[in-house]
């Protein structure tokens, strides 16, 4: 079975219960999480996921319109992103 | 994570803030098999064919855009240099023809449509002929019609009689849009070289070496290159090469996937990627921004041509690398009213026509977007043109000039075009005449360059 690969990001200031909040939405739509760092860049809270679906015809566009829902509630920036476009920018 | 997070956020910080995008994804299209010789059929086998090609580019191109989260800005399609195939016809009936694609492409939704070309750099054809009197009117009832005219190659010379057409059909081009400041023009490009499968307008055309249907693709970046080199600490130009080679590295691998990924979902062949810098009338989207980042007080300025030549070999270097299928014009843009940098340095009296003459000699394309005064004689603009064709021909690439002789304005007068046309100030012109040259006429021969066989 072929699976899709996203890039989360999130940027903006941390508050708590951000996590789960973003984490529920990918459950929603049986989204698993590869990976998953945290750092402060620029002054700003900055998560990374890297996370997979198996799901067959899987609905980006629903998804990605829940997953800026949760952005705009905890206000934050979120961007979902297929991963080949982080791979063919930075590997040969 | 096999990505490391600065990386990550290198991409998004090149696209949110700097302009990285897809400048644009072009489609070209063949339109030999649409030729006939009742007019109303070959009118509506070129609509059919073109709304049934592109009908999806708009869509596919928005959701590659979603998925990626990387703008694609326009999306544009290019036929079949329409003089080949529209040899029979009348100069009514080839407006006609501008009309059909005009038509076709407010259907399908694209911002221009290329095509509207006659290939006359050795001879012209009576069709050719007639197909260049009809640009004038052509340009002026369609609103994405664009039109190019190849009148010189390094293999067969200048076409001066063609040259000096040329300069009276600018000039009769920017009087019918008089009430638009001569915007006709901004949609016409004489070329020396032109390049089949360049996805740029107004120059783009589907050459007759490609096959049915194909997607070019255009990245675009200067925004991201000039932040990369002023990010620097105290570079030496060795230093700023590699910056920028890297650079166009990472926007042509961008337009590489892109374009893979629309012809795929649109099953049109992949044809080129273009590792053209084009910039935007946005602050700091500028190539005469990135000129000045390496040291120039103002662009035009002595220096300016090193400067520029250092840029547009990085850049394809960079950009050979990232993909193999490069292609088109390749190289720096420097199209005045387009680029904020240049408006400005041409207000300052830092950058004039001879120094951008110059500057077309290292970069890609040549005199673009240029606004001149509205009484400038045919023949001077036909002997800028020749001007520019000549150092095309002779350094084996190509050159083109897209000029405006602004009807009713002065030197230093403002044109406004709107979006990405942009605007620009009016620029002089040499006041002595070139008139008895351009009259002469006949065929600049073929140069030595030609004989590589």
């Amino acid at each position: 079975m072929t699976s899709t690969r996203f890039v989360i990001t999130v940027i903006g200031i941390d508050k708590v219960g951000m996590v789960a909040h973003i984490t529920n939405v990918l459950a929603q739509f049986e989204v698993n999480i590869v990976d998953i760092s945290q750092t402060i860049m620029e002054d700003l809270f900055t998560m990374i996921m890297l996370t997979e679906t198996k799901k067959k015809g899987f609905d980006i566009d629903a998804f990605q319109n829940a997953i800026n829902a949760a952005g705009d509630e905890l206000g934050v920036e979120i961007q979902v992103q297929k991963d080949d476009v982080f791979r063919f920018m930075h590997r040969i | 994570m096999f990505i490391h997070p600065e990386e990550i956020m290198e991409t998004i910080h090149m696209i949110s803030s700097r302009n990285l995008d897809i400048r644009t994804v072009t489609m070209g299209i063949n339109l030999r098999d649409c030729a006939h010789p009742d007019i109303e059929t070959f009118n509506d086998n070129v609509y059919e064919k073109m709304t049934r090609c592109a009908n999806k580019l708009g869509d596919v191109a928005d959701e590659v855009e979603q998925m990626y989260g990387i703008p694609i800005i326009n999306k544009r399609i290019s036929v079949t240099p329409i003089a080949t195939i529209a040899e029979t016809f009348t100069q009514e009936e080839i407006v006609s023809i501008a009309k059909t694609l005009d038509r076709a492409a407010n259907e399908i939704g694209v911002d221009f449509i290329g095509g509207f070309t006659a290939l006359v750099h050795k001879g012209m054809t009576a069709g050719d002929r007639r197909l260049i009197n009809a640009i004038p009117e052509a340009l002026a009832v369609t609103e994405k019609v664009c039109s190019s005219v190849n009148v010189a190659t390094t293999k067969a010379g200048i076409n001066m009689n063609a040259v000096k057409l040329m300069g009276k059909v600018i000039k009769e081009t920017a009087d019918l849009t008089r009430d638009r400041e001569g915007i006709g023009c901004a949609k016409l490009v004489v070329f020396a070289n032109a390049p089949e499968d360049n996805p740029f307008m107004a120059g783009a055309f589907h050459g007759v070496g490609e096959a049915d249907c194909v997607i070019n693709v255009g990245v675009s970046g200067p925004g991201v290159v000039n932040s990369a080199i002023r990010d620097l600490d105290n570079p030496d130009l060795g230093e700023i090469a590699e910056c920028i080679k890297k650079t166009a590295f990472k926007i042509t691998r961008m337009g590489e996937m892109t374009g893979r990924e629309v012809s795929r979902r649109l099953e049109a062949d992949f044809g080129v990627v273009d590792l053209s810098l084009a910039p935007t009338p946005e602050i700091g989207d500028s190539v005469a921004a990135i000129l000045e980042a390496m040291g120039l007080e103002s662009c035009g300025t002595h220096g300016t041509t090193a400067a520029l030549a250092l840029l547009n070999d990085a850049v394809k270097k960079g950009g050979a690398m990232a993909s193999s299928s490069v292609g088109g014009l390749s190289g720096a843009f420097i199209p005045v009213s387009e680029d904020a940098g240049m408006i400005e340095a041409v207000k300052r009296g830092s950058l004039k026509l001879d120094k951008l003459e110059a500057m077309t000699s290292v970069c890609s394309v040549g005199l673009d977007m240029i606004a001149v005064p509205g009484d400038t004689s045919s023949s001077t603009i036909s002997a800028i043109m020749a001007d520019e064709m000549a150092i095309g021909m002779i350094n084996r690439k190509t050159t083109a000039v897209r000029i405006i002789p602004a009807p009713g304005k002065k030197t230093g007068d403002m044109v406004e075009y709107g979006g990405l046309l942009g605007s620009c100030p009016v620029m002089p012109v040499h006041n002595f005449s070139s008139e008895d040259f351009v009259k002469k006429a006949g065929r600049i021969p073929a140069p030595i360059q030609a004989l590589t066989n």
